[in-house]
């Protein structure tokens, strides 16, 4: 399945399209207050990784994932008694979200983003649609099919 | 949810300041318009004379990298040296400039450009001289045209053999105000 490359944004326009998307996700995660530094950081990251995309499909998801993995540090600062935190799954020491991005690697961007922002980021699956620019329902089913394909895929690992 | 201009400058000003930046660009306010002005870190690179953002974005990317942002700090430097310069308290510029991207006979003729003084007129054919070309006056006429950097790099002083304006990219209105400012029209 061949997807269309776009070419990469310059970052000015990159930045615009998303920022208002970026900060509205934030403030539900952490807080309005949390929010401004953690959009801060989620912007210069990307920019910090900007001249290293190779393509430029799916930025507003590339940046939501980006902006989530802020939003979990952030609120692990923010709560830092253990029995309140919510317990995140811990294979290897790497945490869930890690491990579920390392699996998905080799699946078709919309598929791979979809799940990662369903399962290791726990999006709902209106959030990522508007991370996608899609519906809830295409979302739904690229990340069926992305864990389809994951089975599919360890279970030839497996007979071979 | 809207970014708050507050918010928005911050951000900007901070990529600045980690120098994470290809190029940073801002509209400066001038006495011949509005102009967009945008610098790199080897230096001032771009001026252009239409400063909507949206029309070279594309371009200064391919140039330079895709890391363009507009930042005001970015063009500080520029901006208050070009404040300077129109209201006729400045006569030099003191600004690194990026040619990167210019054809090896265009940064010749650059070079020597910049070093046509304030308030002084030359021709396209003495420029042409400086750079060993004698006989490439027209050629000397097309870098003046796509001049990456005017005022700046002053083309405005570049005219023709009998002494006519001939053409200039912001329009031959400004290049008449620019020489008059300059004291080299009366």
């Amino acid at each position: 399945m061949m997807e269309a490359v776009t070419t990469i944004p310059p970052f000015e326009r990159f930045y615009v399209e998303h920022r208002d998307v970026v900060l509205g996700f934030l403030r539900k995660r952490v807080g309005v207050q949390a929010a401004e530094d953690a959009f801060q950081e989620t912007f210069l990251r990307a920019l910090r990784a900007y001249d290293r995309l190779e393509h430029g499909d799916h930025l507003r998801a590339w940046v939501l994932t980006i902006a989530a993995r802020l939003a979990i540090d952030s609120s692990r600062r923010a709560r830092p008694t253990a029995h309140e935190l919510p317990e995140l799954p811990i294979e290897d020491g790497r945490p869930a979200y890690a491990q579920i991005e390392h699996l998905a690697d080799g699946l078709p961007p919309t598929e791979r983003a979809a799940l990662v922002l369903r399962y290791a980021y726990d999006l709902s699956y209106d959030d990522i649609a508007v991370a996608l620019d899609s519906t809830p329902e295409a979302a739904r089913q690229a990340a069926s099919s992305g864990v389809r394909r994951l089975r599919a895929g360890r279970l030839h690992e497996r007979l071979a | 949810m809207n970014v708050s201009p507050e918010l928005d400058r911050r951000f900007r000003d901070a990529a600045t300041a980690e120098g994470l930046l290809d190029v940073g660009f801002d509209v400066v306010e001038s006495p011949i318009g509005a102009l967009l002005v945008a610098a790199s870190d080897h230096g001032l690179c771009r001026i252009f004379f239409d400063a909507e953002p949206e029309q070279h974005l594309d371009r200064l990317a391919r140039t330079f990298g895709p890391r363009v942002l507009r930042s005001a700090p970015a063009v500080d430097n520029a901006r208050r040296q070009l404040d300077e310069y129109f209201e006729g308290r400045r006569d030099a510029f003191e600004l690194d400039v990026d040619l990167r991207g210019a054809a090896p006979f265009a940064r010749q003729v650059l070079d020597q450009l910049a070093l046509v003084p304030y308030g002084q007129t030359t021709t396209y054919g003495t420029l042409a001289g400086r750079v060993g070309a004698p006989r490439a006056a027209r050629a000397v006429g097309t870098v003046m045209n796509r001049n990456p950097i005017p005022i700046v790099l002053p083309c405005h002083r570049v005219v023709g053999a009998n002494g006519s304006l001939t053409g200039y990219g912001g329009g031959l209105d400004v290049k008449e105000r620019l020489l008059r400012l300059e004291g080299a029209l009366l």
